[in-house]
Order: C-alpha cells, then sequence, then structure tokens
C-alpha cells in the first residue's frame, strides 16, 4: 500500500486504529517526492527534518492513547506566500529570496495545532501573479497528468504536489482563481472560502480585497476536512468574519434533492473548448438526476468581470508591493541615494509581470485617470456582486466551467499576457463578489482534467460541499491518480 | 495609443522601477492591448452606481486599547539587508 495515494481521512482511520505510523505517512511522502519531485518540481523548499520531528510527536501522542485531530500526522504543503516562522518564504520571488518570516500566518498555526505535518513550501507564479507558474522567479511546475503542459496557477505547485502525491493536502491562495484554477488543470479539488471565512494574517498581500486562502486536496471529503482546520474569526485580520465554524464534514452527505442550481449562460464564453462545454452539461444532467432542481439564469454583467478585476487587482498590487523597498526585508540593490537603491532593489527584484501589474495599477491610480478607471472598476464591480445576489434569490448554487480550456502547454502564453489573463474570465467574478466557490473534476480531454465550478451564496461552504460531495461520488475522476511515475 | 512612451516612463518612476528603451517599447505596447480591452467597462452604464472597493460591510474594526507585546527588536531587524545599533540602516536621504 503506498500510503501518499491515500487521502486524509482514510490515513486518519488508519492512524486511530494503530495500522500505521506518522512517521510511516511521511516517509511515503518524502521517497515519494524524491522519485517524481525532478519531472514535477512542486517544491521550493523541503522542510524534511522538521516534518519527521512532527510525524514523531504524533506517533508518540498516539501511543499515549491521546485522541488526535483529523490532520493530525498527515502531510501537507503551504504555499510559499504564506508566512511560516523560520521557514523561507520566497512568494516565487527574487525579491524575497533570502526572507525568513519571524511569525507564523494564522493558518499555519491553526495547521500546526492540530499536529499536521508540513513538507515544504511549493511553488507559485509571483506574487500569485499568473495562471501557470511560468511566472515564478525560480522555475516552472508541472502537470502532473501531462509534463508538457502547465499545473495553472498560480498556486500551481500545491495543486501538482497534491496532484502527485507529493502531499496529501495543501494549502493555496485565491485572489482570481489562483487555488481553484490549477486545482482544475490537475484533476484535484480546491476550495476558495468566502471573503473573510479564512484569516489572511500572514498570507503576503496581492489584492487585498479579493485575496482568500483556500484547501487544495484529492477530495471533497479532504477539503471539508483541512477547510475546518483553517476557518474562523481571527482578530489580527480586520476583514475576518466572525462567524462560527459549522462542522463541515457533516455537510457531506450524497443528497442533494429539491437542491435548485442555476446555469448563468454568460459563463459559456466564446472561445470555450467544447470539450469543456460537454463535460460541465453532464455533470448538470447528474445534479438532475440526483434530484436536483435546475434552472438557467442570467448574469449580464459577467463579461466585465474580467477588465474590472485587471484594474482592481492591480490598482490593490501597485499600493501592497510598495513596501518591497529594500529598506526592512528582502534584496536590496546597490545605490547611492534612497530613490536609487529603492529603484534597483525593485527592478532585480521583481519579475516582468510583477512590473507589469505594478505599472498597470499605478497608472490606473494615478492622477486623472483614477475616475476612468479605478472607479469605473468599482461600480462595475458593483453591479457584479448584484448580479450574484439576484442569482442567488432564486437558486441555492451556481455551477460553471472553470476555465475556457484544460490545461495548456507550458509556453504557450506567455508572450501574450492577455490571453493569458483570459484564462481566469470563469474564476474572477467570484473574487470581485466575495463568495465561496469549489472546483472539482467533472470529466476528462484526452488525458487532461476539466474542472466543474460550484458557487455559493456568501458563509454557504457547506451547501456548495455538499453538492460538490454528492457529484464527486457519482463518479469515479476523484479516485483517479496523475499516470506520472506510473501510478 | 491610450499610454504613451512619456507615461510609461513617467508611471515607472512612480512605481520606482527602471525601464530601458527595449522594456519601455514593450510595456507602452502590452499595457496599451490592456487598457484596450479594459475600456469595456465604458459600455456599462454606471450611474448612480456605488463603488464597491470592499465586499464586506465593515467600517472602524477596533479592538480593546490595551498593550499587548509586539514583535522583539532582534526579530524585527532579523531580515534587515543592513542595520546599525539596533535601526535599519538606509542610503542618504537627504542632501548635505
Amino acid at each position: 500500500m503506498e500510503l501518499n495515494k491515500l487521502k486524509a481521512h482514510e490515513l486518519h482511520r488508519k492512524l486511530q486504529a494503530k495500522e500505521i505510523s506518522a512517521v510511516e505517512i511521511a516517509e511515503a511522502v518524502f521517497s515519494r517526492i524524491s522519485a517524481v519531485e525532478d519531472k514535477v518540481r512542486s517544491y521550493i523548499t523541503l522542510t524534511r527534518e522538521e516534518a519527521m520531528e512532527q510525524a514523531r510527536r504524533t506517533d508518540e501522542k498516539i501511543g499515549r492513547g491521546e485522541t488526535i485531530a483529523p490532520l493530525a500526522g498527515i502531510p501537507g504543503a503551504i504555499k510559499d506566500n504564506i508566512c511560516t516562522k523560520g521557514i523561507k518564504t520566497t512568494c516565487g520571488s527574487k525579491i524575497l529570496n533570502n526572507f525568513i518570516p519571524p511569525y507564523s500566518a494564522t493558518v499555519v498555526d491553526k495547521l500546526s495545532a492540530q499536529d499536521t505535518v508540513i513538507v515544504g513550501k511549493t511553488n507559485m507564479d509571483e506574487f500569485g501573479m499568473g495562471s501557470s507558474t511560468e511566472n515564478s522567479a525560480y522555475f516552472n511546475s508541472r502537470n502532473p497528468w501531462d509534463t508538457d503542459a502547465v499545473p495553472g496557477g498560480s498556486s500551481g505547485g500545491s495543486a501538482a504536489a497534491v496532484a502527485a502525491a507529493e502531499a496529501i493536502w495543501a494549502i493555496g491562495s485565491d485572489t482570481g482563481g489562483s487555488v481553484r484554477l490549477p486545482a482544475a488543470y490537475c484533476g484535484v479539488v480546491g476550495l476558495k472560502p468566502t471573503y473573510g471565512r479564512v484569516s489572511r494574517y500572514g498570507l503576503v498581500a496581492y489584492g487585498s480585497s479579493l485575496d482568500q486562502i483556500g484547501p487544495i486536496t484529492r477530495d471533497v471529503t479532504d477539503s471539508a476536512l483541512v477547510l475546518g482546520a483553517i476557518s474562523g474569526y481571527d482578530p489580527a485580520d480586520s476583514t475576518s468574519a466572525n462567524a462560527a465554524v459549522p462542522d463541515y464534514t457533516k455537510a457531506l452527505v450524497p443528497d442533494i434533492r429539491g437542491m435548485k442550481v442555476g446555469l448563468p449562460k454568460e459563463y459559456f464564453v466564446a472561445g470555450m473548448d467544447p470539450e469543456v462545454g460537454k463535460a460541465v452539461y453532464r455533470a448538470i444532467e447528474q445534479l438532475k438526476a440526483m434530484g436536483a432542481d435546475y434552472k438557467e439564469v442570467s448574469m449580464p454583467h459577467t463579461s466585465y468581470a474580467l477588465a474590472a478585476y485587471y484594474v482592481v487587482a492591480t490598482a490593490e498590487v501597485s499600493s501592497n508591493l510598495a513596501r518591497y523597498d529594500g529598506v526592512g526585508f528582502g534584496h536590496r540593490g546597490e545605490g547611492n541615494d534612497i530613490i536609487s537603491m529603492c529603484k534597483r532593489t525593485r527592478t532585480e527584484g521583481f519579475g516582468e509581470e510583477v512590473r507589469r501589474r505594478i505599472m498597470l495599477g499605478t497608472y490606473a491610480l494615478s492622477s486623472g485617470y483614477y475616475d476612468a478607471y479605478y472607479l469605473k472598476a468599482l461600480k462595475v464591480r458593483t453591479l457584479i456582486k448584484q448580479d450574484f445576489d439576484k442569482a442567488f434569490e432564486q437558486v441555492d448554487i451556481l455551477v460553471t466551467p472553470i476555465a475556457p480550456s484544460p490545461a495548456f502547454k507550458i509556453g504557450e502564453n506567455v508572450d501574450d499576457p492577455l490571453a493569458m489573463y483570459l484564462q481566469d474570465v470563469c474564476t474572477v467574478p467570484i473574487n470581485l463578489a466575495g463568495v465561496p466557490a469549489i472546483s472539482l473534476p467533472c470529466g476528462f480531454k484526452g488525458n487532461l482534467p476539466i474542472g466543474l465550478q460550484i458557487i455559493g451564496k456568501p458563509l454557504a461552504e457547506e451547501t456548495i460541499l455538499r453538492a460538490a460531495f454528492a457529484f464527486e461520488q457519482s463518479n469515479d475522476y476523484y479516485q483517479r491518480l496523475a499516470p506520472l511515475g506510473g501510478a | 495609443m491610450k499610454i504613451t512612451r512619456e507615461d510609461v516612463e513617467n508611471v515607472a518612476l512612480l512605481s520606482r522601477l527602471e525601464l530601458n528603451e527595449a522594456d519601455v517599447a514593450k510595456f507602452t505596447g502590452q499595457l496599451n492591448a490592456i487598457l484596450d480591452y479594459v475600456d469595456m467597462l465604458n459600455m456599462v452604464d454606471t450611474s448612480g452606481v456605488e463603488p464597491t472597493a470592499h465586499v464586506l460591510p465593515l467600517k472602524n474594526v477596533m479592538r480593546a486599547d490595551e498593550a499587548k507585546t509586539s514583535l522583539p527588536r532582534e526579530l524585527a531587524l532579523s531580515n534587515a539587508p543592513q542595520q546599525e545599533d539596533g535601526y535599519f540602516k538606509v542610503p542618504k536621504i537627504m542632501e548635505g
């Protein structure tokens, strides 16, 4: 039995029954990493020693007969824009290539409190800006289903690690689709919680009004487990929601009779791969067959979401990334005075996409253009949010594709930023509205997975988990493992 | 052209970025393409629509005014590119 290929909830049962040890699980994960990491390249940093030490501590707890948390002893990976005390956190950027955070993000503290084993820090597009990991300053990660294809981004290392069985679960962050898109491309489950559900304290900021941390797992049950572990109010994040955290595993009931499912036709964009459309319609038929009520809904401002997103997100980028000035932390360039030092630092430290977004955002906020771009985008954001409010007066969940196509080939979109941005067309409206959404596999094109998106009302994670669980259990996609390494 | 070479150079200065000639040409082209795309926002009638900067109805979140411990100085300085006598050290800021 290859322990690294099991799900967290399966491993938890075996740990509790003392059939296996946490050390054995961790060893299985690290031997898998040794075998496939040169093909997948999920990790920027591996923390083997700390992981083995934590696994031993968990085994001692079990040996003493103590009750263990659902994720205790289960190895997972953390995206490299989430601060880990004493462990390098680069954000996939050269500007932070020597940054050792003096504190941990709240999600990391919460996961540590469950005695989880942290395997390492995963590769990502620099500061989360990208859809493929090709914007990482270090290297590209690869899709475990086809190593010539991208894993998606920006949490591409996290999704690839889970799909390649190099981690049981992973944490990503999602500003415009960065958890859901790579999860879809890699055939795993990605959840972006409601804005405020999970504390952002210790998540390196990209677009603060859009950013949200979420789990990437191999099935919906594990998604519920990890979401439960990381959710909750945090006084250190003034935007965190002061709402009780339910036991999300109670939502895992394969019964959706009477659930109202809406299909917003605007998400089926021109140029969408017909195989993607077919897979999503097959999923709708399946939900109907299980007793869901189905209706088409209209969300008329959907086609403006990507344009509004790129103005709002880049405006927040230009402000958030002003902190990389070579003074307090990170890379410092040479310069005789503070301005030239700062310019050299940023020019040497930031990659091209980051520089492009900083400039776009600075332009959109600059005198004379603020009303035309930034304020206009914020007003369109209101209309997009109202589209969701109106749709949710009629239905419980919305079902859409995650992206217009399955994973594209490495290098295919690198010279055309706009073509790359279009991968996010189905995911960005969700961040603008702040609602929760889950991505899970609903088919394949050849050997590449296709992702289904299920969107819910604010703080209705239980509803989308229930729908996702019911759909997942009706097919075998979640049992398939990427072919990499002869799995 | 929405954004000229001069605009790009000015935005780069505001952003504290250095661009060479080739960068200016490339970014001018790419930013124009993106702004042309963004122009579709002008097709939306937003008269009377309030802007949404944030989806949560939050205002001025306060905590109790109690003294708490802060990050120790040594840790706060642990990532400083240069430091001296417990301070961050930077190149000169003022002339003279």
